[in-house]
């Protein structure tokens, strides 16, 4: 028992430094593809971190969506683009940094609530307790079907006014 | 809590050397194969019937000389075939070869992850594998490479999807992620090929396009790209990728097997016995139609992807739904 959890603190240290280490990397390297591919590995740990906490479901989906599709699809366009090393360098995205480091604030308060909330005795209906008996992808479709339907219905338009409004502009030249 | 860590750890190394003998012994089988379906003979000099020809050919691979380009992406020029090699091997965690056996009075289960995700986390490695052959192909430094590479990735963003549809029908039928449990639920001779007759042909024409062989074989073509993305590599690291693009194909049989032939079971012979023979009659037919067919043009591949596949996967899943609703 005592070498599980070592074990289980060992990966949960060795995958936050790789998410750090990886995060960090993104924004240093000037070569895009390797930023893009240094994603993939924050993404993996982040994955891995999911699993750790009996999480499998949400640790595939990581996996699947983020660091399969959408990162290929960002290496893709990458590729197409030849970006060239000093041009990335240059470009001076002041609004993208202030958005992105209040949104950074703002996140890095949930988290911590996150963490915070079950020390002062705050916690939802579905504890570990009852992800371990039921199984976490059981739990998981059962929410999303039943109590927030709408929002994934709702989602799923989103995504379709997105899909249409690529073609539009597409053809539209 | 040590029985369970000493079966896994000999479960792991079992099945890896077993697995990486078959996909040695693959290359063989297949040159073998098309060598008769083109009336030749195929390698016949090392060892009696060509037997010992996949050690030669490893062993040549690891004694020639190692060449990297001089303006390539010289890390990222090496990983490559590491990550390809090592997604396809960690596919094979997941997939049940057999049923349980009873050994010292202890029942081991034929698998080496029980997993609840079985199915999903095979998508997810496999699509963690392409990025060995975009990433190759995008380091060596070379336009055809860099081609191969691209076309690589937009083949299997968009056979991923179609590979991925075609087996949710046989999730709708097992009610369940877990491979073991899909595989159990076959028992007594209900095969989701039975059911799901129409699926399992989708499944194998994406599979194909997924594992790139022939007629989709476009990252490689050699008549275009020059051989695409493996063009600058030689020696052990173009092994690597062949061996992973072997290991690929068996799992995508593997897989196979398990959503839709039933897996494991089969009356008299061992339940492994029966997973590999099923296992190696869908490797037989991916080998025998790369003899048969020509190789698609680039736009059909695409056009057949988005245009036709996507469609009628989807057009699967809505009818298996609305006749599970109706049968209820």
């Amino acid at each position: 028992m005592v070498v599980g959890i070592l074990f289980k603190w060992c990966v949960f240290l060795a995958m936050s430094m790789g998410v750090i280490f990886g995060g960090l990397m993104v924004i240093s390297r000037r070569n895009p593809i390797h930023c893009a591919l240094f994603m993939v590995m924050s993404f993996f740990c982040t994955a891995v971190l999911y699993l750790i906490m009996n999480q499998p479901f949400i640790a595939v989906l990581q996996v699947l969506v983020y660091s399969g599709a959408i990162m290929m699809l960002i290496i893709f366009v990458i590729m197409l683009l030849r970006l060239e090393e000093e041009k990335i360098a240059k470009l001076k995205f002041s609004y993208t940094k202030l958005t992105g480091t209040i949104l950074g604030i703002i996140f890095f308060f949930q988290l911590l609530m996150g963490v915070i909330a079950p020390l002062i005795g705050k916690t939802g209906k579905i504890t570990a307790e009852v992800i371990a008996k039921e199984g976490s992808t059981v739990i998981i479709a059962k929410e999303l079907f039943t109590r927030y339907l709408l929002i994934f219905e709702l989602s799923s338009v989103l995504l379709l006014v997105a899909i249409i409004g690529a073609v539009v502009l597409s053809k539209g030249k | 809590m040590l029985f369970f860590v000493v079966e896994t750890v000999i479960k792991t190394i079992v099945v890896f050397g077993v697995f990486l003998l078959f996909c040695a012994y693959l290359t063989l089988a297949e040159r073998k194969i098309l060598g008769h379906i083109q009336v030749r003979i195929g390698p016949n000099r090392v060892g009696p019937w060509g037997l010992l020809q996949p050690i030669a050919d490893g062993l040549k691979a690891l004694f020639k000389e190692e060449v990297v380009p001089e303006r390539s992406d010289k890390v990222l020029f090496i990983i490559a075939p590491m990550i390809s090699v090592s997604m396809a091997l960690c596919l094979m965690a997941v997939i049940p070869f057999g049923d349980h056996i009873t050994l010292f009075g202890k029942k081991i289960n034929l698998v080496i992850a029980n997993s609840e995700i079985g199915l999903l986390y095979l998508f997810a490695f496999a699509s963690l594998a392409d990025y060995g052959v975009v990433i190759g192909g995008w380091s060596s430094y070379n336009k055809y490479g860099l081609l191969g590479g691209l076309r690589a990735a937009a083949q299997m963003i968009s056979y991923e999807i179609a590979l991925g549809l075609s087996c949710v029908g046989v999730i709708m039928i097992s009610g369940s992620l877990n491979l073991v449990d899909i595989v159990k639920a076959q028992a007594g001779g209900h095969w989701n090929v039975i059911y799901q007759p129409i699926a399992f042909i989708f499944y194998i024409i994406c599979a194909l396009a997924e594992i790139n062989r022939t007629p989709f074989d476009m990252p490689e073509a050699e008549s275009e790209l020059a051989c695409g993305y493996n063009i600058e590599y030689s020696s052990m690291k173009f092994s690597l990728f062949f061996i992973g693009e072997y290991a690929h194909l068996m799992i995508v049989a593997a897989v196979a097997t398990t959503l839709f032939l039933g897996g494991w079971h089969g009356p008299y012979l061992p339940s492994v016995v029966w997973f590999l023979i099923k296992t190696f009659l869908i490797v037989f037919f991916f080998m025998w139609q790369r003899g048969t067919f020509p190789r698609l043009r680039y736009d059909r591949i695409m056009m057949l992807g988005w245009k036709v596949l996507l469609p009628l996967t989807l057009a699967n899943i809505f009818v298996t739904g609305l006749v599970m609703v109706l049968a209820r």
